[in-house]
């Protein structure tokens, strides 16, 4: 991918930071006027970050070629949305962003190489980026040595938090909890079969799952639980299972190709989903692209955000969205949480004052967002976000109606007690 | 776990597990078929199968949108059409790698491997810049979609009695092809003896073309056949590729009836394991006794007897 910053020591970027640092003494003497109300570059980067007095430079990091692809393509695009807005409305404390790209291509060990080139070299500000668990695991030691700054997009498994890393999707307690109340409240349901890919967070989210059912919802109970391969794509079998043992509510987990042969088949083997209750927590609208409407109406998913959502600031949003990369593109919860990462970054530099990742992580805990799509969003002082829960049932035409939300934003809590 | 139901039920929950197995075993033959022409006849290790596959599937989802907006009328029909047209674009491709890669390395059978898997990544990165990172949606005809109630309590799934049909179909096609024509004359005796074959006047490089054409095409059909049960995305060939190698290498790599009599041993004990427990520790299961079976039988259950 494109390496937009040369490096080494003759590099013009690196040669105005130098001037730039020589010339903090002289500054501090002069009166500042130069600049009308932007703040000096030597006042609000300490640190040595690549900002200068028009710039500052973000990365991004995902996997735009490999399997992830498919997944991660939203998200660049929603980032890319909402830096060029940023921008559009003044950029952050007076200075343009400028993001530099880098591929992680779907393999761990080159998101980490990636992610060291963008703070050592690139000297990025902060970094929207990774998809999978696997790719964040394998960064977080790079940011945290680097003293770097992460807005990490997906919903995962949580059990983790950092203070490099802003995580802008929901942990797995705020997407499971509230669904599974929904479902037994609503659906009376009682009886719960739970499917997941196997991998980590399938594996640590059915557990809570688990935990909540049979811990907290009278006379529920869990009558299945079963993992497959990724890439497993006949479900005949464990199909003819439900059928046996016929629960109330399926709880799916199944990632990437999986989903699409699994709700293929569950349509083929004459499961209907208007009368058998699903809900899944791994399905956005971008998987219904690839699974077909047809296919999975029906369905409840579990998660923060739905294209569908009727709200002034998810309008505007999905508009500008449809404006810049087509009117066909779907927008899925990640996607609009990988949205929200340039944006919180740009709050919080603001509330700090300053570029500096160590005021910018002391900065983060009670920040605000009044125009994310999702509605309104705060950071909580572990780095996680809180969001309302919502339900959606999927329609034939890909898109989710919404059905149910929380009343009120669900905290975050990465490391649940009585769920481990 | 069968405690509380009653016989019929379970009657029925069987019967269904009977025809999802051979579901199982009418797509491993499918998947491997081609693989095991091209494998088997020419010793090729063609890594980049799975890809051919998913260029019939997007074939199968081009041909679906022309269809719906230029003739809605005959969409039920389409996919008739699509096949035919996912086996001629993916055979051609399979034949232009065939010239431009595949016979400099005839000699060196081990290379072939590298050289197919390079292959596989150029054409996922081709997919994925002309078709998008996405994965794609083929709009399937109404009369394909549910399944069929049989009795009160037993349902087939059609599309999965769709793919045993087709499967019937191409598998009587190709052994009709290989071994009663004279065309599938000259492909055996190629493999036999290729310098003797290339003596008595038959044009080996004529039917090696047309071989890894077929194989190619044959995982065309697969491929756009799949779109029924599977995703079409640029990396979806990916799920297929291992399977396929296990039936072919299981089966005897020379032999079409190893192939099927693998496919077959290998669906039933993964579909039949899979229900009574989870579908990672079946997939365990089965590929460790593939690997205790194949080491006692390096050569796969059915071995041809060829001089080397």
């Amino acid at each position: 991918m494109s390496d937009e910053t040369k490096t080494g020591l003759n590099s013009p970027l690196r040669r105005k930071l130098l001037m730039g640092m020589a010339a903090i003494p002289a500054l501090t003497m002069l009166p500042r006027t130069s600049f009308a109300d932007v703040p000096a570059t030597s006042a609000v980067n300490t640190t040595g970050l690549a900002v200068t007095d028009t710039e500052v430079t973000v990365g991004i990091l995902h996997s735009v070629t490999g399997t992830m692809a498919i997944s991660e393509t939203g998200s660049v695009q929603a980032e890319k949305l909402a830096i060029e807005q940023i921008n559009a409305a003044g950029g952050v404390l007076g200075r343009k962003i400028k993001f530099v790209q880098e591929d992680g291509a779907s393999d761990w060990p080159t998101f980490a190489e990636k992610a060291k080139k963008l703070l050592v070299n690139d000297k990025c500000a902060a970094v929207m980026g990774c998809w999978t668990s696997a790719s964040r695991k394998a960064v977080l030691p790079v940011f945290e040595q680097y003293n770097g700054m992460l807005y990490y997009p997906t919903f995962y498994e949580g059990l983790e938090q950092s203070k490099n890393v802003i995580y802008t999707g929901q942990e797995a307690t705020q997407q499971i909890i509230a669904g599974l109340d929904w479902v037994n409240k609503t659906k009376n349901a009682k009886s719960f079969y739970l499917l997941g890919s196997d991998y980590i967070w399938p594996r640590t989210s059915n557990k809570i799952a688990r935990k909540h059912i049979e811990n907290h919802l009278t006379g529920c109970k869990v009558v299945g639980e079963e993992y497959f391969p990724l890439g497993h794509t006949q479900f005949n079998s464990v199909i003819n299972k439900i059928k046996l043992t016929k629960p109330d509510v399926i709880y799916a987990i199944i990632v990437g190709g999986s989903n699409v042969a699994f709700y293929k088949q569950l349509k083929a083997a004459g499961i209907d989903l208007s009368k058998q209750t699903l809900l899944t927590i791994s399905v956005t609208e971008d998987e219904i692209d690839g699974i077909g409407g047809e296919n999975i109406a029906g369905a409840y998913a579990c998660m923060k955000y739905f294209q569908s959502l009727d709200n002034p600031n998810n309008k505007a949003f999905v508009e500008a969205f449809h404006k810049m990369w087509g009117p066909k593109t779907v927008i899925g919860d990640v996607t609009q949480a990988a949205y929200l990462g340039p944006w919180l970054w740009k709050l919080t530099v603001e509330k700090a004052g300053s570029f500096d990742v160590d005021k910018i992580a002391a900065a983060s805990p009670g920040v605000e967002f009044k125009g994310a799509p999702e509605g309104y969003v705060r950071i909580h002082e572990n780095h996680h976000l809180w969001s309302k829960t919502r339900v959606g049932r999927a329609k034939a035409d890909g898109q989710y109606e919404l059905v149910y939300e929380t009343a009120d934003l669900v905290e975050p809590n990465p490391f649940p007690k009585g769920y481990q | 776990m069968f405690g509380d139901y009653s016989l019929s039920d379970l009657g029925a929950i069987f019967a269904m597990q009977g025809f999802a197995g051979l579901i199982l075993f009418s797509v491993y033959v499918l998947m491997a078929l081609g693989l095991a022409i091209i494998f088997g006849q020419m010793g090729v290790i063609n890594m980049a199968h799975g890809e051919f596959m998913i260029l019939g599937a997007y074939v199968t989802w081009m041909t679906s949108n022309f269809f719906q907006s230029y003739l809605p009328s005959l969409f039920a029909g389409y996919f008739f059409i699509a096949m035919i047209l996912a086996f001629l674009a993916s055979g051609a491709l399979g034949m232009l790698v065939e010239w431009a890669l595949i016979r400099h390395l005839y000699k060196r059978p081990l290379d072939t491997l590298l050289a197919t898997w390079g292959l596989s990544l150029i054409l996922q990165q081709a997919y994925r810049s002309i078709f998008g990172a996405r994965e794609v949606g083929v709009e399937l005809p109404q009369w394909m979609l549910g399944s069929k109630q049989v009795t009160d309590t037993i349902e087939i799934p059609i599309n999965g009695m769709f793919v045993m049909a087709l499967t019937v179909l191409i598998t009587l096609a190709v052994s009709y092809v290989l071994f009663w024509s004279r065309w599938g004359r000259q492909v055996r005796a190629v493999v036999q003896n290729r310098v003797m074959a290339g003596a008595v006047g038959i044009n080996t490089e004529k039917v090696d073309r047309y071989t890894f054409g077929l194989g190619c095409g044959i995982a065309g059909i697969a491929g756009s056949a799949f779109t029924m049960i599977g995703s079409t995305g640029p990396t979806s060939g990916q799920l297929y590729i291992v399977d396929t190698f296990l039936v072919v290498v299981f089966g005897g790599a020379a032999s079409l009836f190893g192939t099927i009599a693998s496919a077959f041993s290998i669906s039933q004990a993964q579909s039949t394991m899979e229900f009574f427990m989870s579908g990672s520790m079946a997939k365990v299961l089965t590929l460790l006794a593939i690997v205790a079976i194949l080491m006692v039988r390096p050569q796969g259950l059915f071995a041809l007897k060829v001089r080397k």
